[in-house]
């Protein structure tokens, strides 16, 4: 799931300085799950907001909302009546949320409560690390299903490289190399022989992140 | 810094902060004036979330008395609670408000002294911080 960080309190109330009246919308979905903008961080960061401008005798009214998936339109538009009230809206879902709501309401500004940071998984209770960097063309069946383009830190499609050392990467020390994982995992499952099959280098401008906007366009779905 | 009763907001577990205060009571130890006894489940029913509402409407102080480590009834409840406070003292370090305004005081069922004299030196330590200036005038 998509993973965030709340921003630091100073740097939201910056961006609050001008208003006194706003709506504090965050997300159900995946900031829920990293605990960095769920109905309970809704309610913290408001608590500490009213407080912190309090302390500056410049109270602010602070609205409150976790629409299901902040990125739907569906349940963006919910919030339309609550945006109708307010000067502006900080929204504590991740990017995305952050846009759609820009596109539902451009009279409103919209701010970032969280910055996003990577699509990963829940490691343990509290501990989530990068699994995918959405490449847009998977090799995952190559590799034993460890991605080499989120956990290699050189995004090597054929690793390792000559500073892997006892298992360590030599870019971030206290990482496991990839190459060390997918080897460990195609050992496993006896499946070594795909090591020596080469992955072509991606076309990161056509199929990947460096050609521009990319869009999923599905003719049968659309009413 | 001032005369005034500091409002003290004491979350109590049901298995060693309440039955503590109940102690008290009985013993008729003096308490501080303005405490708020708020009865609990277990520590681990205490969510962040409380801790800043609390400050936020206007209490000067917050106590959690919950039970020693390894002594939850169940199992990690005291745990959650001492991870959500240091949570909320982050919070509250960066709206510049002292986070020695909530604080942990681990007993079991029999100590309605230590229940009574840590709410003294709390009442104390908040009246030489001052009253609360985040929270709604009470």
């Amino acid at each position: 799931m998509i993973k965030a960080e709340q921003k630091p309190i100073d740097e939201i109330l910056k961006y609050l300085s001008p208003y006194n009246k706003i709506l504090l919308s965050g997300c159900g979905a995946c900031v829920t799950v990293c605990h960095a903008g769920g109905e309970k961080e809704v309610g913290l960061l408001s608590s500490a907001l009213r407080m912190a401008r309090r302390k500056i005798g410049r109270p602010i009214e602070i609205f409150e909302a976790t629409p299901s998936r902040q990125c739907e339109p569906e349940f963006a538009t919910e919030l339309t009546e609550t945006i109708e009230r307010v000067e502006a809206v900080v929204s504590i879902a991740c990017g995305v949320g952050v846009q759609t709501l820009v596109r539902h309401f451009p009279k409103t500004p919209v701010f970032p409560g969280v910055n996003t940071t990577f699509l990963g998984e829940t490691v343990s209770h509290g501990v989530w690390e990068e699994r995918c960097q959405a490449c847009g063309n998977c090799v995952l069946e190559k590799t034993g299903g460890i991605c080499p383009i989120s956990r290699c830190a050189k995004q090597l499609l054929n690793g390792p490289c000559g500073g892997s050392s006892k298992g360590k990467c030599e870019i971030k020390k206290e990482a496991d190399c990839a190459w060390q994982l997918i080897y460990d995992r195609l050992k496993a499952l006896g499946q070594l022989h795909k090591m020596e099959e080469i992955i072509p280098a991606k076309r990161w401008g056509v199929e990947s992140r460096d050609g521009g906007l990319r869009r999923i366009v599905r003719e049968d779905l659309k009413i | 810094m001032g005369n005034f009763d500091p409002k003290i907001i004491a979350f109590c577990c049901d298995q060693s902060g309440y039955p503590a205060a109940d102690m008290a009571g009985s013993l008729r130890l003096k308490l501080p004036k303005n405490v708020e006894i708020v009865r609990v489940p277990c520590g681990g029913r205490i969510e962040t979330l409380y801790l800043l509402k609390a400050l936020e409407r206007g209490a000067d102080g917050v106590m959690l008395f919950i039970c020693y480590e390894e002594n939850c009834q169940f199992l990690r409840g005291n745990l959650r609670a001492k991870g959500r406070l240091s949570y909320a003292h982050r919070m509250l370090e960066k709206i510049g408000l002292e986070k020695e305004r909530i604080e942990i005081c681990y007993l079991a069922t029999n100590s309605g002294v230590k229940m009574a004299e840590a709410l003294q030196r709390k009442s104390e330590e908040l009246r030489k911080l001052g009253p609360n200036p985040c929270g709604e005038k009470i």
